[in-house]
């Protein structure tokens, strides 16, 4: 276990360091300058910016110089300066994340909730009408387009109903707490602002729903078949032979082996979540990563676009390690090797 | 001694479960778009740019899904936009399993440094969300939807390399294959003889799942402004249109519901095939 550990993270900078390579040859592949891409097509006019620029970056050099100074200001946490924010990537994204985590953790947990309510629905009652119902909701959820399905929320219970705010993470006119964790639904709690932490926690349902939606599918689907198996096994036989109630057998014995195979689901979920999450930020004008990023690509500000596909690359190989760790832990039966 | 009445024995072969339930009504669905996207020119009252009345009208027996901003006719528009997402998708998804055959069984069969290296590029590019992949890579293209297929092929290709490699060393331990080799066969043959038959069900299964999911992401990069261009009636370009009308509804409502009902009928017909051949999910 400790070997294998230390195995996965001694080629995490591998790997990190390929995840940096693709992401130069994407920004090579521009037809254009690649001048363009750091200092904007408003600047290239600009001798002296261009100079600084080329120096910084090494673009008078060879492609394997360029390399090597793009790797040492990578290291050194450069990302370029965003061209329209006029910031350093970095910081933007320092920003930005906290919404994004905030959405994606509150998105994880229905998702998973209901993922795991469904999955053991639709096997305790396997081809009924339920199971299909059942079935069939999780399936819509990873079938519709999540930037349709935010319109289509907000029409009905912001516009029509007027039971939940609209986009934002606040009301419009509402201050910000002040940064302490960057999740709103913490900071209006640690300062004591219940009225905040409402209307925070409010603003949140809608996005985080239509974004765990997709999760409940993926997660329902899996529960289901893996509580299935585990029902055909002897010890459920066995269980049931005792005359142990049902709801016992499902909750105690078998869910608990069923949820294992869930735990590295949810690492894959992740991509899923900041995919939907791009889109979902942008419809809910949520002020993180993904909305950061469709800005960015919209406008062409190639800084920003490679940072934030650089954070995405990095926040996916972490949570996978995360993942196999812990399942690892749960699962006493994996040797990791 | 009463006589047992014996039921007569019928041969009733069931139908195969992709032929039955939710995927049936998938394939017909799918079936439906195929006619409506080749055949829609000859029977279409209206042409998509088409200004056919008053502006953001709403839905009514003359003009079903209403008229957008422009006084288009918003469902004509919703159909003619299969002309473009689909064949998008086919191609993507052939593509991907074209380059993925290649790399895959490359990496395979030559083994070593070579399977070492590609596996590697393989396992990176799968280590990134696939929507900010190919949204970087169309940035730096350039919009439009030529280049948002191959951002999509690039970020999709690894999925079917992998597949092919697992199935190529598998057989590759048979030992009819050894008796092949033995007998002097070429390792293309070996490939085209034995390798790719076998690797030629999980590929389908997956290529049928992962079409819905390439429509989505073509319809997301559009939306975000990466894809097809507002004239075009591309979903995504449509439900961009609807998001800036918010309250008129049926703009957004009409490609929408054609995504969800594409991609629906491939994750019916995908989950049945899955099931039949016991294929697993690789991802995605």
């Amino acid at each position: 276990m400790k070997r294998y550990l230390a195995i996965r993270v001694a080629v995490m900078p591998l790997l990190l360091l390929g995840i940096a390579s693709i992401v130069f040859i994407v920004s090579r592949l521009t037809p254009a300058n690649p001048l363009v891409s750091i200092v904007g097509e408003r600047n290239l006019t600009n001798p002296t910016i261009v100079a600084a620029a080329k120096a910084r970056w090494g673009l008078d050099q060879s492609i394997p110089v360029q390399y090597a100074k793009y790797m040492k200001n990578l290291l050194h946490g450069d990302l370029g300066t965003s061209f329209t924010t006029r910031r350093p990537v970095l910081s933007d994204l320092w920003d930005r994340l906290p919404a994004t985590l905030e959405l994606t953790t509150v998105a994880l947990c229905i998702g998973v909730l209901f993922g795991v309510g469904l999955g053991v629905l639709a096997a305790r009652h396997r081809n009924t009408l339920i199971d299909h119902v059942a079935r069939f909701f999780a399936l819509l959820g990873s079938s519709l387009p999540a930037f349709w399905a935010g319109l289509l929320v907000l029409y009905i219970f912001y516009s029509r109903l007027g039971w939940l705010p609209g986009p934002g993470r606040l009301d419009p006119r509402a201050t910000e707490p002040g940064r302490i964790t960057g999740f709103f639904t913490v900071d209006t709690l640690l300062h004591g602002d219940l009225k905040s932490f409402k209307a925070a926690l409010l603003h949140l349902i809608l996005p985080a729903s239509v974004l765990g939606w997709g999760v409940v599918g993926i997660v329902s689907r899996l529960v289901r078949a893996s509580l299935l198996d585990e029902f055909s096994m002897e010890y459920i036989k066995v269980a049931r032979a005792m005359g142990l109630r049902e709801r016992t057998i499902v909750n105690t014995h078998a869910l608990r082996n069923a949820l294992l195979p869930t735990i590295t689901i949810v690492a894959f979920t992740f991509a899923f979540l900041l995919t939907g999450a791009v889109l979902t930020e942008k419809i809910f004008s949520w002020p993180g990563v993904g909305n950061y990023a469709v800005e960015a690509s919209r406008k062409l500000d190639f800084p920003a676009i490679i940072g934030v596909t650089i954070l995405g690359g990095v926040a996916f190989l972490v949570t996978n390690l995360i993942a196999d760790v812990i399942y690892a832990i749960a699962d006493p039966r994996i040797r990791l090797s | 001694m009463t006589a047992v009445a014996i039921p007569p024995f019928t041969v009733q072969r069931a139908r195969p479960p992709w032929l039955r339930g939710p995927s049936l009504i998938g394939i017909i669905s799918l079936a439906t778009w195929l006619l409506v996207a080749v055949t829609l020119p000859l029977w279409s009252p209206h042409t998509p740019t088409e200004v056919v009345g008053g502006r953001l009208l709403g839905p009514s027996w003359s003009h079903l899904m209403g008229t957008d901003a422009l006084g288009r006719d918003v469902f004509i528009r919703a159909l003619y936009g299969s002309r473009i997402s689909l064949p998008v998708a086919a191609i993507v998804i052939i593509s991907a399993v074209l380059v993925g055959t290649i790399v895959g069984a490359a990496a395979g069969f030559l083994g070593g440094w070579v399977d070492a290296v590609l596996m590697r590029a393989v396992d990176i590019t799968m280590a990134f969300p696939p929507i900010l992949l190919a949204m970087a890579i169309t940035a730096s293209l350039g919009p439009g939807i030529r280049n948002v297929l191959i951002a999509m092929v690039l970020v999709w290709w690894p999925i079917y390399a992998r597949l092919l490699r697992a199935q190529v060393i598998a057989v590759r331990q048979r030992e009819y294959v050894d008796s092949a080799v033995a007998i002097g066969m070429s390792r293309g043959l070996i490939l085209r003889r034995y390798v790719l038959p076998m690797a030629y069900t999980p590929v389908l299964v997956n290529a049928t799942v992962d079409f819905g999911q390439v429509v989505l992401l073509t319809a997301s990069l559009s939306f975000i402004g990466l894809g097809a261009r507002p004239p075009s009636p591309e979903w995504g370009a449509m439900i961009f249109e609807g998001a800036t009308n918010f309250y008129q509804w049926w703009i957004a409502a009409a490609p929408g519901i054609a995504i969800l009902l594409v991609v629906l009928a491939f994750n019916f017909v995908g989950d049945a095939l899955r099931d039949t051949f016991d294929v697993k999910d690789l991802g995605r």
